[in-house]
Formats: structure tokens, sequence, C-alpha cells
């Protein structure tokens, strides 16, 4: 099986696939194109940071000991991208294109700044600390309903 | 913190014991000696307060703590476009400033755009990545950022009043300033980047950094040359190696690391091809290294040095084309039309040097080093920082905003209403004419005035576009510290 860095980073180049594709319709201004592909992307994000919050962050804190840590300051940033996806469904509701396209290169910069601390050192240190049991965490984060 | 560190010897008692009592000797022992004293006293406490905040946490070697308030950054990015604006100023001031590279105004000018215009700007950057980069904030990032801005600011006024008017006195402030603020923030960032976890661009900003020191040693030196205090040996050795560290280490390696994240990150494109990544800040540091030792041992082998740091630099402009060419977010943005146009200026950075291999006449003009300094430092290196300052800007206003009032994202502006997009667009065109005109100044010197000018409303507009970010924080009750 994978590693965590593999499987969640691999996921979230899923994510910016779909968040591309999803913002490109808006640009064109496709709305029913960009409706179906909003909610994929929005469904995709949810089920990644379902993953995250509900597997992978409570195992390396169990692990670790340390709950204030990076998994503390990943829980704040997830909170902010979900508060952006909420308003990006309601541009997506009102057909605000401006909006929209507003809201998404904030949630771009945040979403990808955030990435690169997930992938250059939390999954790192987690498949480190997390080596033994990393094949189930990774089948149980399949599984994980958001 | 209070520290038992051995409080260095002052200054003036080195300089009894080492000076030869002649006041030019004593100036140059007082001058070399401040930064020097204050850099190991720096690190010490820096080295303390870093290891007393490791013990304390339990993730040693993964410090993972939220962003730096929001002005440590910001005091660098909105000093920055008033450098621009002095460069300005004086080429319309003193066209001379085009005529050669050697002449005092062209000194000030050039040193205006790399220390108050593009290390202002770097320096905070770095202040600012590091932390999301390489899991590692600098130490004690207050002190850091304020005496490092300090410093730089006065010391760059310091230095270019020392070009203009040739007092020894503004070179020794100049020199003490500028070798306090980097030696201080240098030891910082090199305690930040032992800790780092590693990766392409960790290792390209090692390469940056260790550049930037070399720059700065051989800088002092000549500055202590111009001021008349001393005499180093193998001077156009030197003048040579601190303009390519400078430029070609410190500047290129450093976008070059910094790249590899943001490109790929902006527009979602592909990755850089992962044996570039690993190999190329490397290879370039190497042949920098090799250049200087060149020019002093076998001067004749000097082109076949400067063909593979072409080779280099062409490699980096075609991949990142390429990979931005591929970009999955085709909307329009500025940043990216700026990062196009840093691209095109290094490929005519190599054409240029092309040229200059073929026909001698070229390569003795003045034209030839003013055409290749214009089209990497405005060309390349501002189009690139500005750029990134216009994505950094208004995002970290963004995310302090929204941290610091736990704001609903619908009730605060986007990064998107942080700057009007118009205004960009035109700061944009305003820079593009500048590089145009300043390019054809450098064979045309009648188009001198009209390029500062030109030169002058961009780096006005900039400055404009920064405040308005700054002011919608404010306005929506953001605070800066």
């Amino acid at each position: 099986m994978s590693t965590i860095v593999d499987f969640l980073g691999g996921d979230h180049r899923a994510c910016d696939d779909l968040f591309a594709s999803a913002e490109d319709a808006v640009a064109q201004n496709n709305w029913d194109s960009a409706r179906s592909l909003f909610e994929r992307f929005q469904a995709a994000m949810a089920h990644h940071l379902a993953m995250e919050e509900k597997v992978l962050f409570p195992a390396f804190e169990a692990r670790t000991g340390n709950s204030m840590g990076p998994t503390q300051v990943m829980r704040m940033e997830h909170e902010q991208i979900r508060g952006l996806l909420q308003e990006m469904a309601n541009a997506v509701a009102d057909a605000n294109h401006g909006r929209y396209l507003g809201l998404s290169e904030t949630l771009n910069m945040l979403m990808q700044q955030h990435n690169l601390k997930e992938e250059n050192m939390l999954y790192p240190m987690s498949d480190q600390v997390l080596g033994g049991e990393r094949d189930d965490l990774i089948r149980a984060m399949e599984a994980v309903s958001p | 913190m209070k520290s038992k560190e051995k409080v260095p010897e002052s200054p003036v008692r080195i300089m009894h014991r080492f000076g030869d009592g002649t006041p030019s000797c004593n100036r140059l022992f007082l001058c070399a000696s401040v930064p020097l004293c204050l850099c190991a006293s720096v690190v010490n406490a820096l080295w303390l307060q870093d290891k007393a905040g490791r013990a304390m946490s339990q993730q040693a070697g993964l410090s993972f703590e939220q962003a730096p308030p929001f002005a440590l950054p910001l005091r660098f990015f909105l000093t920055a476009p008033l450098f621009l604006l002095a460069a300005a100023g004086l080429i319309v001031w003193d066209p001379e400033a085009l005529a050669s590279r050697w002449t005092p105004p062209a000194l000030a000018v050039t040193h205006a755009l790399t220390l108050g215009f593009l290390a202002m700007v770097m320096l905070g950057a770095l202040l600012q990545m590091l932390p999301v980069v390489a899991g590692a904030s600098l130490p004690a990032p207050r002190f850091v950022a304020w005496f490092s801005h300090v410093s730089l600011t006065l010391g760059s006024v310091a230095l270019m009043a020392g070009f203009l008017t040739a007092a020894p006195a503004a070179y020794g402030i100049g020199i003490a300033l500028l070798g306090g603020g980097f030696a201080v923030f240098l030891a910082a960032a090199s305690i930040s980047l032992a800790h780092a976890v590693a990766g392409v661009t960790v290792n390209g900003i090692r390469f940056a950094v260790l550049s930037l020191a070399v720059t700065l040693l051989l800088g002092l030196a000549l500055a202590l040359l111009r001021a008349g205090w001393w005499m180093p040996p193998a001077v156009e050795t030197a003048i040579a190696a601190h303009a390519t560290f400078g430029l070609l280490g410190w500047v290129l390696l450093l976008v070059i690391g910094v790249a590899y994240q943001v490109v790929p990150m902006f527009q979602i494109t592909p990755p850089y091809p992962p044996r570039m990544s690993r190999w190329l800040a490397g290879a370039l540091f190497t042949l920098l290294l090799l250049h200087a030792a060149v020019l002093l041992l076998f001067p004749a082998a000097a082109p076949i040095v400067d063909a593979g740091l072409a080779g280099g630099i062409l490699l980096f402009a075609l991949a990142t084309l390429r990979l931005q060419a591929r970009r999955r977010r085709k909307l329009p943005d500025v940043t990216l039309d700026y990062w196009r146009l840093g691209m095109a200026s290094l490929i005519a950075c190599v054409a240029v040097w092309l040229v200059a291999q073929l026909w001698s006449t070229w390569a003795g003009s003045n034209a030839y080093p003013l055409l290749l300094g214009v089209l990497f430092i405005g060309g390349f290196a501002v189009s690139v920082v500005s750029g990134m300052l216009y994505k950094i800007v208004p995002f970290l206003a963004w995310f302090h905003l929204q941290a610091q009032l736990q704001a609903r994202a619908g009730s605060i502006p986007t990064m998107k209403d942080m700057i009007a997009e118009r205004w960009t667009r035109w700061q944009f065109r305003l820079h593009l004419a500048a590089c145009a005109l300043l390019t054809g100044a450098t064979l045309w010197p009648q188009l001198a005035i009209t390029a500062g000018s030109v030169l002058a409303l961009s780096a006005l507009l900039l400055w404009v576009n920064l405040l308005s970010a700054v002011r919608r924080f404010s306005r929506h009750g953001g605070r800066f510290s």
C-alpha cells in the first residue's frame, strides 16, 4: 500500500483538478457545468477534510501526545477553507461570476499554502510515527464519510 | 531574554588593540568591527533563545506556528517601492545614470534597486515563507524584522549617498548599517535553515542565503575601497564576484527555489521536472564559485563557465514558461504576466550575452553591461518580485483579517477586492513600458528622462496599490501586530 504522503498528496491533486475545472466553467459563465463541477469539488473537499480530522489527526495526536501543535493549526485552516467553500456555494447558487472568482482566488492561495505544510511536514512526520499502522489508517480514511 | 553570554569586546577597544593609530586605519577597524561584533553577539543571543524555545516544544524540528504578525513582513513590502521611486528619480535627475555602469549615479541606481527594492522584499518574504515551506520560523522574529528593516533602509540610503557624494562618512555609515543588518538576518536565517525540513525549495534558499553572505562581504570590502580606507587585493575579480553572487546567486537562486513552490501553486501547473529541481540550484552555485576562481587564475577560460551559467538560466526560464503554458487555471492574472515578462527577460539576457561572445566591439561597449543590467534587474528581478507582491500582500491581508476577526468569509473582502484589478493591470503596463524605454535608453541616451519618468509612475502606482490593500485591511478592523 502507499504512504500517507502519496495517498493524501494524491488526493490534494485530485481536489485541485476539480477546483480548476469548476473555476474554468464559472469563468466561461457555463453555469450548468459550473454547478455540477462545484458540487463534485465541494464533496471531494469535505471527504478530504474528514479523512484528516476523523482519522489521521486523532492517530497523530494519540501517538505524539500533542493535540495543540501542528494538527491544531491545520484544523483552524480547515475552518477557514470551509468558510470560503460555503460562500462559493452561495456564489454558484446566485450565478455571481465576480464574487465566485474573488473567493476562488483566495481559496486557491489558502489551500495551496495549507497543502504545502501538510505535504512537506505533517504527512512525512505521520509516515514516520504511524508507520506500523499505516495500511489500516489508509483503509479507515478511504471508508470515512464526511 | 537575559543571557550569560560574554559581552563582545567594544569596537573601540578592538580598534586600539589592532589599529596602528592612523586615522584611516582606526576608521577601518571601527567600520569592520561594528558589524562583526554585532553578528557575534546576535548569533549567540538568537541561538540561546532558539534553544530555549525548542526545549519547550514537544515537536522539535517541526515548528508549525501561525504566520508572523502582518506588520513584520509588511514594513519591508511598503518600503521597497519607495526605493524603486528613488532609482527612477535619480535617472530623471541625472541621465548620466544610464551612460555607463561605473558612473556614480549608475552605482546609486543599481544599489537602490538591488538593496532597497529587491533585497527589501526578499527579506520580508523569507520571514513569511520560511515557516510555511521549511517548518522553521526565524528565532526572535520581531527583533530580526525590526533591526534588519531599519538597517537595510538607512544603510541603502547611506550607501547611495556615498556613491553620489563620495563622502567617506556616508560609506562608513552604510558599511556599519548594511553589515549589521544583514549579519543579523543571515544569523537568524541560518539558524532557521539548519532546522528546516529538507526539500528542493529549502535547497535553493540555502544557496541563495550563502550567496548573499558572499555578496555582502565583497560589498563591504569594496565600500572600504571607495571610502579610501583599504585597498583589497584583486579588486576587479572582487567586483565581478560581488555582482555575480548578488544577481545570479542571491536573486536568481532565491527566485528558482521559490518558483519550485509558487509556479505550480498559483496557476495549478504540473511540478518542475524532479531531476532539474534537485540539481539546478547547486550546479549554478558551483558555477558561480568556479567563475570567481577562473577569473582569478585562468581568465581565458571564463567564457566556458559563463556558458554553463547561461545554459542553467535558459533551462530555468524555458521550463517555467513551459509549465505556465500547461496551467490549469486560465484566468487573466497579473502575477502570471509579470512572471512571463521576467522569464522572457532572462532569455533576452542570454541572447545579449551570446552576441557579446561573437562580437567583441559589443562586448567592449558601455551599452553591453548596462543592457544586461536593465534586462536582469528591471526585466527579470523587479518583474518577478512585483508579481509576487500582488499575491502575497492581498493574501496576508485576507488571512490575518479572517483569523483576527474570526469573520465569515462573506463579510470581509476577498483577495481580489484588496487591490483593484484594473490598477494592477495599469501598473503592469507602466512597468512594461519602463522596461522597454530603459532598454532603449542604454542604446539611445536621449530616452533616459522619459524612461525614468515612466519608471517613477510605475513605482508610485505599485506603492499606491499595495497601500490600498493595507487600507482595506485596516478599515475592516484588522490589527497589524
